[in-house]
């Protein structure tokens, strides 16, 4: 992983040439436009129309306040599990555990709010989105301690981690978290007031979740690039020999980063229970029901953003408008909703794909300023 | 647990053990072949659900099984020269192109399912055959000459893809690419057309374990691999490289998913015991892979892309 490379915050923007800071912005915008064209092809292949899809898909993106509160909404989990992933991925770790990690945060949480439902909203709000962070810490740790400790790769322990996530999901609310009642439905009962989001002004269902995450990412900015824990990260990311040398502590940085990677995926998971609207946990239709594949899609919005906290906020708006108008595309012509599962994949395959030519050209056009000047 | 420890239960479960773990053997050897080549491919679930899919839409417009393994072997074909375009060419970074190509064939496998066929329609799957003469010994014969025509092409897969790794010259191709790509370079071996093929091989048989699952149980259904692709990655680790571990994880975990089911049918287990017994293969995985990633070391160069300007 060559992430130093893809720092985009080492490109410099006040030395002439105007486009510099655009540069890095252009290429992965042209391979979502590329995988929409795809898109555009299986539209056809079912026997719609492109045209008519794509403008749903916008229209229900930011077609109106609700909409773009919608969109907001959508991309908060995959915001937080993206910044997670810029810290992961700055020590050189591969996180693909976030859908595991969400799913323990919103345990935690929920535990936490069935424990403690009567205190006063200011110290349970908070607290609830400490217990997600919890959660997905422990969750990141353990993979990270198995790297570090065991040698065991992270990329297969972390998949292996979301299957077993999924599994203890579905036994609490078959069993000890489900609502009490006739009908067996894998639910919890509606939590406590008290831990609801509260909305924010506005008239839309956007929510305090918003600020948590927006709040999260700049906390991640200032670890990654202000704090002296940050700055063993990236060396580790860089080169875990040169670090070791240095006398930094390599394998308890693998863990400290997969842990500070899971606690922000944990607190996704907590803002996805409490702010959702039936303020319940719900386990029906499966683990990826629940998290929307918040755990993957993160990755690819904090690739997108450059591994850079602050540019994932952007980047998780472009992709959760795309999902949310995505599903006023399914319902206006009529296409099943696998249809974005499938088109998620491939503009994943095209954003990953395009993240080379995007380093080189970053390159050319930094050159292209030394050149300048030089003369 | 009485009614699990007799005769019948137990060759019962081994045969099925053994049916169970075609799909794990067949992909994870593919599996192996790209990764010591140095490609990692996570793709493998996604296009297991593309194979599957294409056999069983072939088996249910043409009555044919061997079409629709060959449907799938293309398909897998085809899939792979994504895959390899995406990372060979392109250089994408393999962990996550991958997850990619997985959500790509949940997604587009239940897409062209419930568009093509809409109802959960059986098929005429593989039927077990006799092998002549070994068939007819008693318990051993049932356990291991009972099977479908792909249960034997799995374990035929085995020392196939062993000589061809190791006693043939492209098999030295794909070692030494998947240890030292600038060597071969300097040597005249193309690194971009080796590591090609090696994905090609992986994502083709990839297809065929789907199919080998669909074609086993007759259905097409969302999801129907349900994590067996990601398991069959973990199998690579578990056997160190080699097509003999693969086999041996193949058919522990085979037997291991073989043993719940029958405790399922039995009712030994039922209710909330099924989640434990459902993670019970990927807690396994983990367990295993700390045992067995300190003395191995995997191919130098997995993961990552080769660029001679680099």
């Amino acid at each position: 992983m060559t992430t130093e490379k893809l720092d985009t915050s080492s490109v410099p923007s006040s030395t002439g040439l105007w486009y510099v800071p655009f540069v890095g912005l252009v290429v992965p915008i042209l391979a979502v436009v590329a995988a929409l064209a795809v898109g555009a092809v299986l539209l056809l292949a079912l026997g719609a129309s492109p045209l008519t899809g794509y403008a749903a898909l916008i229209d229900g993106a930011v077609g109106d306040w609700d909409a773009v509160a919608d969109t907001a909404i959508k991309s908060m989990p995959m915001l937080l599990v993206g910044v997670g992933i810029c810290i992961a991925f700055r020590t050189g770790v591969i996180n693909i555990g976030g859908e595991g990690q969400i799913i323990l945060g919103a345990i935690f949480a929920t535990v936490v709010a069935l424990a403690v439902p009567d205190l006063p909203s200011v110290l349970l709000i908070p607290l609830v989105l400490l217990a997600g962070a919890v959660g997905g810490a422990i969750w990141g740790a353990i993979p990270g301690a198995l790297k570090a400790y065991a040698g065991v790769s992270e990329i297969l322990s972390t998949i292996m981690m979301n299957i077993v996530a999924a599994q203890i999901l579905s036994l609490l609310l078959q069993d000890l978290l489900i609502e009490e009642g006739a009908i067996k439905i894998q639910q919890t009962r509606r939590l406590s007031h008290n831990a609801d989001l509260p909305l924010l002004p506005g008239g839309t269902r956007l929510h305090l979740g918003f600020l948590v995450a927006l709040l999260v990412a700049v906390i991640a900015y200032l670890i990654i690039y202000k704090t002296s824990l940050g700055f063993r990260l990236r060396a580790v990311g860089h080169s875990p020999d040169a670090s070791r040398y240095a006398g930094m502590q390599v394998k308890r940085s693998v863990v400290q980063a997969l842990a500070l990677s899971g606690a922000c995926a944990g607190v996704a998971g907590a803002v996805m229970v409490f702010g959702s609207i039936s303020h319940r946990l719900i386990g029906e239709g499966g683990a990826t029901a629940f998290t929307q594949g918040a755990g993957f899609n993160g990755i690819v919005v904090a690739l997108f953003g450059g591994l850079h906290p602050l540019y994932t906020v952007p980047a998780s708006f472009l992709f959760g408008g795309m999902l949310i108008g995505g599903i006023e595309l399914q319902r206006e012509l009529q296409v099943p909703a696998a249809l974005i599962v499938a088109l998620n994949g491939v503009v994943v395959v095209f954003v990953v794909s395009s993240l080379r030519l995007r380093t080189k050209l970053q390159r050319w056009s930094e050159d292209a300023v030394l050149r300048r000047g030089r003369k | 647990m009485s009614e699990f420890f007799t005769t019948t239960a137990i060759v019962a479960t081994l045969a099925s053990g053994i049916r169970l773990s075609a799909p794990f053997l067949i992909a994870a050897l593919g599996e192996s072949v790209g990764q010591r080549a140095g490609v990692l491919n996570l793709g493998v679930e996604g296009v297991m659900l593309i194979g599957a899919y294409a056999a069983y839409k072939t088996a249910l417009e043409t009555g044919n099984v061997l079409a629709a393994v060959f449907v799938a072997i293309l398909m897998g074909v085809l899939m792979g020269a994504i895959y390899a375009f995406i990372t060979v060419v392109m250089h994408a970074q393999q962990g996550i192109s991958g997850i990619g190509i997985y959500l790509f064939g949940l997604g587009i496998t239940d897409l062209l399912f419930q568009k093509q066929v809409g109802t959960p329609k059986p098929i005429d799957g593989l039927r077990s055959t006799s092998v002549p003469l070994l068939g007819d010994i008693p318990t051993v014969g049932e356990i291991f000459f009972h099977h479908n025509l792909l249960v034997y092409v799995a374990y035929l897969l085995i020392p196939v893809v062993w000589f061809v790794v190791n006693r043939t010259t492209f098999g030295l191709n794909i070692r030494a690419v998947g240890e030292t790509p600038e060597a071969v370079d300097t040597l005249g071996v193309s690194v971009t057309w080796t590591r090609v093929s090696a994905i090609l091989i992986g994502n083709a048989l990839a297809a065929l374990a789907g199919a080998a699952l669909a074609l086993e149980i007759g259905i097409f259904q969302y999801n129907l691999t349900a994590g067996q692709g990601f398991i069959a990655i973990a199998l690579v680790y578990f056997g160190a490289w080699r097509p003999s571990g693969i086999m041996a994880g193949a058919l522990l975990f085979g037997v291991v998913s073989s043993t719940v089911l029958q405790w399922k049918t039995l009712g030994i287990v039922s209710g909330s015991a099924s989640s434990f017994t459902a993670m019970a293969p990927a807690v396994l995985t983990i367990l295993v892979l700390v045992v067995v990633s300190r003395r191995i070391g995997q191919p130098s160069a997995l993961t990552k892309p080769f660029d001679r300007s680099d």
